[in-house]
Protein backbone atom coordinates (compact mmCIF):
# COMPACT_ATOMS: atom_id res chain seq x y z
CA UNK A 1 0.00 0.00 0.00
CA UNK A 2 1.05 3.22 -0.83
CA UNK A 3 -0.22 7.09 -1.39
CA UNK A 4 0.44 6.40 -5.54
CA UNK A 5 -2.89 5.44 -7.92
CA UNK A 6 -3.75 2.17 -9.20
CA UNK A 7 -2.98 3.65 -12.40
CA UNK A 8 0.76 4.03 -11.16
CA UNK A 9 0.65 0.65 -9.34
CA UNK A 10 -0.11 -0.68 -12.90
CA UNK A 11 2.46 0.89 -14.69
CA UNK A 12 5.25 0.17 -11.84
CA UNK A 13 3.82 -3.87 -12.00
CA UNK A 14 3.81 -3.95 -15.81
CA UNK A 15 6.83 -1.86 -16.27
CA UNK A 16 9.42 -3.08 -13.79
CA UNK A 17 8.09 -5.11 -11.35
CA UNK A 18 6.78 -7.92 -13.65
CA UNK A 19 10.76 -8.20 -15.01
CA UNK A 20 11.76 -8.95 -12.05
CA UNK A 21 8.90 -11.51 -10.62
CA UNK A 22 7.41 -14.02 -13.32
CA UNK A 23 3.83 -13.13 -13.92
CA UNK A 24 4.22 -9.74 -11.70
CA UNK A 25 3.51 -8.85 -7.98
CA UNK A 26 0.84 -11.74 -7.17
CA UNK A 27 -0.80 -9.89 -4.51
CA UNK A 28 -3.29 -6.77 -4.81
CA UNK A 29 -1.23 -3.16 -4.83
CA UNK A 30 -3.69 -1.18 -2.52
CA UNK A 31 -3.82 2.81 -2.95
CA UNK A 32 -3.60 5.10 -0.19
CA UNK A 33 -4.41 8.30 -1.85
CA UNK A 34 -4.55 11.19 0.86
CA UNK A 35 -2.68 8.39 3.44
CA UNK A 36 -6.11 8.00 5.48
CA UNK A 37 -5.71 4.36 6.19
CA UNK A 38 -1.69 5.35 6.48
CA UNK A 39 -2.87 7.25 9.00
CA UNK A 40 -4.83 4.76 11.29
CA UNK A 41 -2.20 3.06 11.27
CA UNK A 42 0.45 5.32 12.28
CA UNK A 43 3.03 5.08 9.10
CA UNK A 44 1.73 7.89 6.90
CA UNK A 45 4.18 10.85 7.74
CA UNK A 46 2.20 13.81 6.79
CA UNK A 47 5.09 16.33 5.96
CA UNK A 48 6.67 14.11 3.48
CA UNK A 49 3.22 13.17 1.90
CA UNK A 50 4.15 9.28 1.90
CA UNK A 51 3.73 6.28 4.09
CA UNK A 52 6.83 4.96 5.47
CA UNK A 53 7.78 1.94 5.72
CA UNK A 54 5.34 0.29 7.78
CA UNK A 55 5.05 -4.13 8.23
CA UNK A 56 1.84 -5.51 10.03
CA UNK A 57 0.76 -9.20 10.58
CA UNK A 58 -2.65 -9.71 11.21
CA UNK A 59 -4.00 -12.77 12.81
CA UNK A 60 -7.26 -14.57 11.39
CA UNK A 61 -9.44 -12.94 13.74
CA UNK A 62 -8.38 -9.63 12.00
CA UNK A 63 -5.59 -8.94 15.72
CA UNK A 64 -2.38 -7.26 14.99
CA UNK A 65 0.40 -9.53 16.28
CA UNK A 66 3.52 -7.95 15.12
CA UNK A 67 4.76 -5.03 12.93
CA UNK A 68 7.49 -3.26 11.85
CA UNK A 69 8.87 0.03 10.84
CA UNK A 70 11.40 1.60 8.81
CA UNK A 71 12.61 4.98 7.23
CA UNK A 72 12.30 4.67 3.68
CA UNK A 73 16.21 3.83 2.80
CA UNK A 74 16.39 0.42 4.26
CA UNK A 75 14.77 -2.58 2.92
CA UNK A 76 12.90 -5.17 4.90
CA UNK A 77 13.56 -8.34 5.57
CA UNK A 78 11.03 -11.09 4.22
CA UNK A 79 12.61 -14.19 5.80
CA UNK A 80 12.10 -12.52 9.29
CA UNK A 81 8.65 -11.83 8.75
CA UNK A 82 8.16 -15.19 7.71
CA UNK A 83 9.63 -16.40 10.58
CA UNK A 84 7.23 -14.23 12.60
CA UNK A 85 4.20 -15.65 10.81
CA UNK A 86 5.53 -19.43 11.58
CA UNK A 87 5.55 -18.29 15.37
CA UNK A 88 2.65 -16.87 15.68
CA UNK A 89 0.86 -19.62 13.70
CA UNK A 90 2.87 -21.98 16.36
CA UNK A 91 1.56 -20.40 18.85
CA UNK A 92 -2.18 -20.28 17.85
CA UNK A 93 -2.02 -23.58 17.09
CA UNK A 94 -1.09 -25.29 20.39
CA UNK A 95 -3.30 -22.14 21.49
CA UNK A 96 -0.32 -20.95 23.64
CA UNK A 97 0.48 -23.91 25.39
CA UNK A 98 4.08 -23.12 23.24
CA UNK A 99 6.26 -20.01 23.02
CA UNK A 100 9.08 -19.40 20.71
CA UNK A 101 12.24 -18.17 22.58
CA UNK A 102 14.76 -15.75 21.02
CA UNK A 103 15.94 -16.97 18.22
CA UNK A 104 13.53 -20.08 17.52
CA UNK A 105 12.95 -21.11 13.55
CA UNK A 106 11.13 -23.80 12.74
CA UNK A 107 12.67 -27.12 14.04
CA UNK A 108 13.95 -25.50 17.22
CA UNK A 109 12.50 -26.09 20.73
CA UNK A 110 10.07 -24.12 21.66
CA UNK A 111 8.90 -23.27 25.31
CA UNK A 112 6.02 -24.98 27.47
CA UNK A 113 5.38 -21.69 29.89
CA UNK A 114 3.87 -23.08 32.79
CA UNK A 115 5.05 -23.04 37.06
CA UNK A 116 7.52 -25.50 36.27
CA UNK A 117 9.15 -23.49 34.05
CA UNK A 118 9.82 -20.99 36.29
CA UNK A 119 13.39 -20.53 37.21
CA UNK A 120 13.92 -23.36 34.39
CA UNK A 121 14.69 -21.45 31.55
CA UNK A 122 18.30 -21.67 31.80
CA UNK A 123 18.42 -25.62 31.50
CA UNK A 124 15.76 -25.14 28.62
CA UNK A 125 17.10 -22.55 26.44
CA UNK A 126 20.79 -21.20 25.90
CA UNK A 127 21.96 -17.69 24.43
CA UNK A 128 23.61 -19.53 21.93
CA UNK A 129 20.18 -20.37 20.87
CA UNK A 130 19.32 -16.88 19.72
CA UNK A 131 21.66 -16.37 17.24
CA UNK B 1 -12.79 -11.53 -2.06
CA UNK B 2 -12.64 -8.43 -3.89
CA UNK B 3 -15.17 -6.57 -6.00
CA UNK B 4 -14.44 -5.33 -9.57
CA UNK B 5 -13.09 -1.70 -9.19
CA UNK B 6 -13.84 1.04 -11.98
CA UNK B 7 -11.28 2.95 -14.18
CA UNK B 8 -12.70 6.05 -14.81
CA UNK B 9 -11.41 9.27 -14.71
CA UNK B 10 -11.49 10.25 -11.21
CA UNK B 11 -8.45 9.62 -8.80
CA UNK B 12 -10.53 6.60 -6.76
CA UNK B 13 -9.45 6.12 -3.22
CA UNK B 14 -10.90 4.09 -0.16
CA UNK B 15 -10.49 4.89 3.37
CA UNK B 16 -11.57 3.09 6.41
CA UNK B 17 -14.92 1.55 7.52
CA UNK B 18 -17.29 2.66 9.16
CA UNK B 19 -16.10 6.15 9.89
CA UNK B 20 -17.81 9.21 8.70
CA UNK B 21 -15.91 11.69 7.13
CA UNK B 22 -13.76 14.25 9.58
CA UNK B 23 -14.91 17.24 9.35
CA UNK B 24 -11.95 19.49 8.06
CA UNK B 25 -13.93 22.69 9.77
CA UNK B 26 -11.55 24.13 12.34
CA UNK B 27 -11.44 27.54 14.57
CA UNK B 28 -8.73 29.38 14.71
CA UNK B 29 -8.15 28.98 17.97
CA UNK B 30 -7.71 24.81 17.65
CA UNK B 31 -4.81 23.27 18.26
CA UNK B 32 -3.82 20.78 14.71
CA UNK B 33 -5.35 17.83 16.25
CA UNK B 34 -2.20 15.07 17.25
CA UNK B 35 -3.83 12.16 15.43
CA UNK B 36 -0.74 9.93 15.22
CA UNK B 37 -0.89 6.93 16.93
CA UNK B 38 0.82 3.47 16.87
CA UNK B 39 -2.13 0.76 16.96
CA UNK B 40 -1.09 -1.72 19.85
CA UNK B 41 -0.63 -5.81 19.58
CA UNK B 42 -2.81 -7.92 20.43
CA UNK B 43 -5.62 -5.27 19.37
CA UNK B 44 -8.03 -5.41 16.37
CA UNK B 45 -6.55 -3.53 13.45
CA UNK B 46 -8.89 -0.93 11.77
CA UNK B 47 -10.80 -1.61 8.99
CA UNK B 48 -10.28 -0.08 5.26
CA UNK B 49 -11.39 -0.33 2.07
CA UNK B 50 -8.41 0.72 -0.82
CA UNK B 51 -8.51 0.59 -4.78
CA UNK B 52 -6.07 -1.80 -5.69
CA UNK B 53 -4.21 -2.97 -9.13
CA UNK B 54 -4.23 -6.56 -8.55
CA UNK B 55 -3.01 -9.36 -11.84
CA UNK B 56 -4.04 -6.66 -15.07
CA UNK B 57 -7.63 -5.47 -13.45
CA UNK B 58 -8.37 -2.88 -10.61
CA UNK B 59 -10.09 -4.01 -7.48
CA UNK B 60 -11.65 -3.23 -4.15
CA UNK B 61 -9.93 -4.81 -1.50
CA UNK B 62 -11.71 -4.71 2.06
CA UNK B 63 -9.22 -5.93 4.86
CA UNK B 64 -12.09 -7.87 6.45
CA UNK B 65 -13.05 -9.54 3.56
CA UNK B 66 -9.43 -11.22 4.34
CA UNK B 67 -10.86 -12.67 7.90
CA UNK B 68 -9.48 -16.43 8.56
CA UNK B 69 -6.39 -15.76 6.86
CA UNK B 70 -2.97 -14.31 8.10
CA UNK B 71 -2.22 -11.27 6.45
CA UNK B 72 0.67 -9.10 5.53
CA UNK B 73 0.24 -5.34 5.32
CA UNK B 74 2.88 -3.87 4.02
CA UNK B 75 3.19 0.24 3.33
CA UNK B 76 5.63 1.63 1.39
CA UNK B 77 6.99 4.89 0.26
CA UNK B 78 5.86 4.93 -3.27
CA UNK B 79 6.02 3.35 -6.65
CA UNK B 80 9.42 3.36 -8.59
CA UNK B 81 11.18 4.76 -5.57
CA UNK B 82 14.49 2.37 -5.33
CA UNK B 83 14.29 -0.09 -2.32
Amino acid sequence: MSIDSMFVHKMWNDDELSKMVDGGVPFPMLSDAGGKVGSAYGVYDPDAGVETRGRFLIDPDGVLQGYEVLTPPVGRNVNETLRQIQAFQLVRKTEGAEATPSGWIPGKPTLKPGINLVGKVWQEWKTSQAF
Amino acid sequence: MAEQGHAGCARPTGGLVGEENESTEQTASQEPKETRKMLMVGQKVPDFTAPAYHKNEFTNVKLSDYLGKWVVLCFYPGDFTFV
